[in-house]
């Protein structure tokens, strides 16, 4: 009987750290959500806690006529789509035959790659090499630099490894496939959860990308949305309250201020919200992605 | 004598055949090889820089040699052990808190006994990884600032008094680790979750009929079977333990916490790019590569002694 009212206890108690983990996560995610479709001066002023008080969109409609945030998300939804897409062509090329063990260079090949993930040239030689071959402010400096990632062509490649069996790739080629042949026909079509996972690495990447684009992008209308971001969410914090404005002004400066804290939260979730939906959606590849990232290569 | 040259001989020429058989396979590696080469191993090389007097007209390659003099200078530079010190303890508090938490979470979840509800909390508390640096830090100025932000309000309803958190110097290492944790834990949780599904159940039977509490299997069963992830994962943080963080520490600095969260990396973004002190900037930058690459490797092989686990 002492056992069992141990093991209640236990249960509640690893119910309550759950439950903790759990709404400490979610509650921020949803102050957010609530605080954007609320009334300013209420969530100024503290009154939001959970659910949104005086409930409107006025937020997402001032948001709608800034338009530099527009511009951001188009130039970002562009560079991700490109380069999402190169990243994804290296990294599988590059897999395939990193996996064949009847491929001669490999262990070279690998070493050449794995030494630039413990090492780099740095920012500035780096920054240097941009300018020199005359991508700066391209798309391409965004694009190019990272368009190899080492860390996910050795899980791609332990991936293909692991799950696809080297039998069904012998039998292609006795049936006179060439090595492209097994590759588009028969590794491809059976790499789809590797795939997945890898898209959505990459595109998270390039979405968040803030560095690239403060080192390499000088042109406002090229600026991927982060850096928009960056000047509204993070670089705006004093508010102009002059000591010279008469007491209707000083109302009317601070409501303006109130407003604009109110159109931060609304980024806040547009910028965040495409991964946010696709995640719960692809968690269970993710995991497998992860643990095969995991396994030592 | 003869012999060994003649089977030499064949031995390359299997190769040869091997590889025209191939020669698709090398085609594939061909890109990915090229990237690499132009956009890593030409940086490594510029590194130079850093021993040079770099003058925009002459280029990397024509600007006179100058040796350690840069280095020399920022050892020498009154920033120097400051830079250093806080680089290290902003690394050191974040590991030593963010790391165990995750490990802590999969304990929990994997305790939960409703798959359902496991499976949701574990997604739910995923979802923060996936806000960028650049909206975390915003959410971080909007949450806790000091007469609107939702953490002040509540600190003022429990009756206490307001903070400015952002510009008081002795919170900025906490709010970057706790927001570090809130970001972080479930997503670096997932491992050890799927390490812990690895666990034998025969194990926690047998340990049953011994009469081992829950507790007490966690500790003997549950913990040891993760060692080994926990370990490489351990490394693999303390390699990169000098060098996380630039993005999030340049856009949480403000005039009033440099002091504090002035760091290495920060500081050569500034040198270089802000003061146009290219060579010295790339020295700066050098100097904390090279620290960097010494503690992987005496990490590793302390591991390696320790526990039979490395890295390569």
């Amino acid at each position: 009987m002492v056992k069992g009212i141990k093991d209640l206890l236990f249960d509640t108690v690893i119910n309550i750290l759950a439950f903790m983990l759990l709404a400490v996560v979610l509650f921020a995610l949803i102050f957010v959500l609530s605080a954007s479709l609320s009334d300013p001066h209420m969530v100024v002023t503290g009154k939001v806690v959970l659910l949104p008080k005086g409930f409107n969109l006025d937020a997402y409609s001032s948001l709608l006529k800034q338009a530099d945030v527009w511009i951001g998300y188009k130039n970002s939804l562009f560079y991700t789509l490109i380069g999402t897409s190169i990243n994804l062509f290296l990294t599988m090329m590059t897999a395939y035959p990193l996996s064949r063990k009847d491929f001669k260079g490999r262990t070279l090949v690998t070493v050449i790659f794995m030494i630039t993930m413990y090492f780099s040239g740095g920012m500035i030689s780096s920054f240097l090499l941009i300018k020199n071959i005359g991508i700066y402010n391209t798309l391409w400096a965004l694009i190019l630099p990272g368009s190899v990632s080492v860390y996910n062509i050795i899980i791609c490649r332990t991936y293909m490894q692991s799950s696809i069996p080297f039998e069904i790739q012998e039998s292609g080629k006795i049936d006179g496939c060439s090595n492209f042949g097994v590759f588009f026909r028969i590794v491809l079509p059976l790499s789809g959860p590797i795939i997945a996972v890898l898209t959505m690495f990459f595109a998270l990447a390039h979405w968040n990308d803030y560095f690239n684009a403060l080192l390499y992008i000088s042109s406002r209308n090229k600026y991927p949305l982060q850096l928009f971001l960056a000047e509204i969410l993070v670089r705006s914090q004093q508010t102009s309250i002059d000591a010279m404005m008469s007491e209707e002004e000083l109302i009317a400066a601070q409501r303006q201020a109130d407003k604009a804290e109110l159109l931060k939260y609304a980024l806040v979730v547009v910028a965040s919200l495409p991964f946010m939906v696709v995640y719960p959606l692809l968690q269970k590849y993710f995991v497998k992605g992860i643990m095969i990232g995991a396994i030592k290569g | 004598m003869r012999l060994n040259l003649h089977t030499r001989k064949l031995q390359t020429q299997s190769l040869k055949r091997e590889m025209v058989k191939n020669y698709q396979l090398y085609l594939m590696v061909l890109p990915s090889i090229v990237m690499i080469a132009i956009f890593q191993y030409v940086p490594m090389y510029g590194v130079q820089i850093a021993f040079k007097d770099f003058n925009a007209r002459l280029g990397i390659w024509s600007s006179p040699w100058i040796g350690l003099t840069h280095i020399e200078k920022f050892i020498q530079s009154p920033y120097f052990f400051k830079l250093l010190w806080n680089t290290f303890i902003i690394n050191v508090y974040s590991l030593a808190i963010g790391f165990p938490i995750p490990i802590l979470v999969a304990v929990i979840l994997n305790e939960l006994e409703r798959e359902v509800y496991k499976k949701f909390v574990q997604t739910v508390i995923c979802i923060p990884h996936f806000i960028s640096t650049v909206v975390m830090v915003g959410m971080i100025f909007l949450f806790t600032n000091e007469s609107k932000g939702i953490i002040n309000h509540f600190i003022a309803f429990l009756g206490g008094e307001r903070i400015a958190f952002m510009a008081k110097q002795q919170w900025f290492r906490t709010i970057y680790v706790l927001s570090g944790v809130w970001q972080n834990m479930g997503w670096n949780s997932i491992i050890y979750i799927a390490a812990l599904s690895g666990v034998d159940v025969q194990m926690h039977e047998a340990a049953i009929i011994d009469g081992a509490g829950r507790l007490k299997r966690i500790w003997h069963i549950n913990l040891p079977t993760i060692k080994p992830t926990f370990v490489i994962m351990l490394l693999m943080s303390m390699g990169k333990m000098l060098s996380v963080g630039f993005e999030k520490i340049y856009l949480m600095q403000l005039p009033l916490n440099l002091e504090v969260s002035e760091v290495i990396s920060t500081y050569t973004y500034k040198i270089a790019f802000e003061g146009g002190s290219f060579s010295y900037g790339a020295a700066i930058g050098l100097f904390l590569n090279v620290l960097n690459l010494i503690l992987l490797v005496s990490f590793n092989r302390i591991a390696r002694k320790m526990g039979d686990v490395s890295l390569w």
